[in-house]
């Protein structure tokens, strides 16, 4: 597990601070030099995010370029967030859980018959979120802003044989992480409505949004 | 190499290194591709067809598999939960989907400038520029551009999740065989993998052989792989009814 870092911001100082509950969307600019912290209110819930660049949504968060250019599979401290273009969106500079998820990416209606049963087509899913939230942010969006998001909070590991698994959740309540926006950024996250996965513990639960300026 | 009967090809070309491809296989058929020299790389995009907004599915393909890489009898999902191609045969037993392509800033800081000017039609040009050109093609934008399948590169990854290249995994005459479940269309680049360490830009040309295959069986080895891919095969048979 990598290494851990507390944050010395307060939460009295923040400019924003709101509460995303399970199977709903929170979509918001957070301006470079900006911190943004996202808080496992109750433990190993998943909060799925998406970043885009504030100023041209074209250009979004990118998996396989934020895990190349850091030669590793995991999101951690120290973290550059790529886009489409390889440039760095935000960078993950507090760290209270060790490991983050990008390469499960979100649950949907349609991956959810594949994973589990036919039948699991009738139940919430994040792409679901994701989508309604495209739809109500307008501005030309549509589902193929929808990438491979990271699951904040998530433990995915993966084997030198080639094999992944979803693993129990190592972050519990009060985790959090925090990342500085290295662009004009816009935040979006799906918080997870998975009743089929035993990670969360069947239990979907709130995350919390934080944001502080420049002057922190 | 497994040798294909000479009346079911379809079609035969070579990507000459560094440059990109594209075409749709139908339904039933299967596209091979092949390292002719060794040491080479195929970056591939995947697509519906018939609507390009369903498309390839890094995370969908690995958590549905329980996977971190492809390898025989695999599939490669869309976003919809659809088989879009299976891996029918593979002389790797890894095919990295984690690692991406390289950019022109790479390019610059790694073999310093090569432009057509110079060296016409050697020049440099990064994976994700020959990519997204040959989307265009189709209409599609730099948005469209997704996550990527390497085929042919390997890379170990430790506990910690740390990568390394592996050289020399895929010697000359490496193949792998797409068998295309749904109508798709396959946008592939045969361009340096990013963590290959080789102080040389490399370009290795990549062969493409369509062919006639037979639809997967009821005990199909891909199907049969995880009931979740038996699930998966299910839901493209069933948008084609």
């Amino acid at each position: 597990m990598s290494e851990l870092k507390e944050s010395t911001l307060v939460e009295e100082n923040a400019r924003l601070s709101e509460t995303v509950p399970a199977g709903e969307y929170w979509m918001k600019e957070v301006k470079k030099g900006e911190i943004l912290r996202i808080t496992d209110l109750e433990g190993n819930q998943a909060a799925d995010t998406l970043f885009f660049n504030a100023n041209n949504t074209e250009e979004r968060y990118h998996a396989n370029n934020t895990l190349r250019m850091q030669n590793n599979v995991y999101i951690k401290l120290g973290t550059e967030i790529r886009s489409n273009e390889n440039n760095v969106m935000m960078k993950v500079v507090a760290d209270t859980c060790g490991r983050h998820d990008t390469l499960g990416s979100a649950c949907s209606c349609e991956s959810n018959t594949s994973r589990y049963a036919h039948e699991k087509r009738y139940m919430h899913s994040c792409r679901d979120t994701f989508l309604q939230g495209i739809l109500d942010w307008g501005q030309g969006m549509d589902k193929r802003d929808q990438v491979c998001n990271i699951n904040f909070f998530m433990n995915v590991p993966v084997d030198p044989e080639g094999g992944s698994k979803f693993s129990d959740g190592i972050s519990g309540a009060g985790k959090y992480v925090e990342m500085e926006a290295m662009m004009d950024t816009v935040v979006f996250v799906s918080n997870c409505p998975q009743l089929n996965n035993p990670c969360n513990g069947y239990d979907p639960t709130p995350v919390q949004m934080t944001i502080w300026d420049n002057g922190n | 190499m497994k040798p294909i009967p000479e009346e079911k090809i379809l079609y035969e070309t070579v990507v000459s290194g560094g440059w990109n491809f594209s075409r749709i296989v139908r339904r039933g058929r299967t596209l091979r591709i092949t390292d002719l020299e060794g040491g080479g790389n195929a970056s591939a995009l995947f697509y519906n067809a018939d609507n390009y907004a369903e498309r390839y599915n890094m995370g969908d393909t690995m958590k549905i598999q329980h996977i971190s890489s492809l390898f025989k009898n695999a599939c490669i999902y869309s976003d919809m939960g659809r088989v879009l191609m299976s891996i029918t045969d593979s002389t790797s037993d890894w095919h990295d989907v984690i690692c991406g392509v390289t950019y022109r800033e790479d390019l610059l800081q790694r073999f310093g400038t090569k432009t057509y000017q110079d060296a016409h039609n050697g020049f440099y040009r990064s994976g994700f520029d020959s990519l997204t050109v040959e989307l265009a093609k189709y209409g599609m934008t730099k948005r469209d551009f997704t996550n990527v399948v390497n085929f042919f590169a390997k890379t170990d990854i430790d506990a910690d999740g740390n990568m390394t290249f592996v050289a020399d995994a895929s010697p000359a005459g490496s193949y792998v065989d797409l068998r295309a479940e749904m109508d798709t269309l396959v946008i592939l680049d045969a361009g340096m993998h990013p963590l290959n360490p080789s102080s040389e830009y490399v370009a290795k040309p990549v062969g493409i052989t369509l062919y006639e295959s037979e639809p997967a069986a009821a005990d199909d080895p891909c199907r049969m792989l995880c009931p979740e891919n038996q699930r998966g095969f299910e839901n493209s048979e069933t948008y084609y009814l």
